[in-house]
């Protein structure tokens, strides 16, 4: 599967920087889990580290802030895929250790 | 599901397929298929690409190691959906339910090939902690996994930590388990494109 790697960009790019209806920045923050303020950075935040605490609430109180539904979808897509991203790029950088220490 | 475009938002081609897959199946529209049928020009098209590579692409993995792989990360993030539907995947493609039971409940003792063993080790850190560092990657080497097949356990688990949260953060409901073996049936068939 040596095309994965190529695959996993063009999915992140897609989502961080193609066509949107949540702004790029937004979306950008939200794959880093960082710079966002209110509702939607709770709600980015869970997503990003604890999935299953996400409650109807915290969907609620984003769409309450003025987020609408397909903005919500975009940011959770990006704070998922960034927070799967971190991990991915952790371990990959410990496989490549193993070369350069031995 | 708590998006309620996710429900009903789809494309008329969508709709269509989800009504054949409907009266197919018996079964509800999977809602790991609505996830990637809404608007797949932004998320779904390529992460299905992406999990198709990693899943059924070539490797020195099988397909049933791959499968446990991602119900072991499913698992460890406590993500009820995609445990659920992985565990019957790889039990279907390695004709052994108890191996994958055993697997997710007693890795040290599970009966599984050493290579594997440690890697679902590494790959279990990785979800719960986030990071592995360089002795975690060492002892999965000097367990007989190739770094070709680390790179490839890494790709099923960066799909399936995407997954599991959004499978969890939009509130997936979970079906009866007959519903996880007709889906893990055409997964086996079909895989994920």
């Amino acid at each position: 599967m040596s095309s994965v790697r190529a695959l996993i960009d063009g999915l992140v790019a897609s989502i961080r920087e193609g066509d949107g209806q949540a702004p790029r920045e937004q979306r950008c923050a939200a794959f880093a889990n960082a710079g966002l303020t209110g509702p939607v950075r709770t709600l980015v935040d869970k997503v990003a580290s604890r999935a299953r605490d996400v409650h109807d609430e915290d969907i609620a109180a984003a769409r309450a802030s003025g987020s609408s539904e397909d903005q919500i979808f975009e940011l959770v897509v990006c704070a998922a895929v960034g927070q799967a991203m971190r991990q991915y790029a952790s371990a990959r950088a410990a496989l490549d250790a193993t070369t350069r220490s031995e | 599901m708590r998006l309620a475009i996710l429900d009903t938002g789809h494309a008329f081609w969508s709709k269509l397929l989800f009504a054949f897959i409907r009266t197919v199946s018996r079964q509800p529209t999977p809602e790991a298929l609505k996830l990637v049928a809404y608007r797949p020009e932004f998320y779904g098209s390529r992460m299905k690409a992406v999990t198709h590579e990693a899943m059924r692409g070539t490797s020195a993995w099988s397909v049933g190691d791959r499968e446990l792989m991602a119900a072991f990360v499913s698992s460890a993030n406590e993500s009820e959906y995609c445990t659920k539907a992985h565990t019957a995947v790889s039990a279907r493609a390695y004709k052994d339910a108890g191996k994958v039971s055993a697997a997710l409940s007693d890795l040290d003792a599970a009966p599984l090939a050493e290579p594997l063993r440690a890697t679902l080790r590494m790959l279990r850190k990785l979800t719960r902690e986030n990071t592995v560092d360089v002795e975690d990657m060492r002892a999965v080497l000097a367990a007989g996994a190739s770094r070709e097949q680390v790179e490839d356990a890494l790709a099923v688990a960066f799909a399936f930590n995407a997954t599991n949260r959004l499978a969890d953060a939009l509130g997936f409901s979970v079906p009866g388990p007959k519903a996880f073996e007709v889906g893990a049936k055409f997964l086996l068939a079909r895989g994920y494109r």
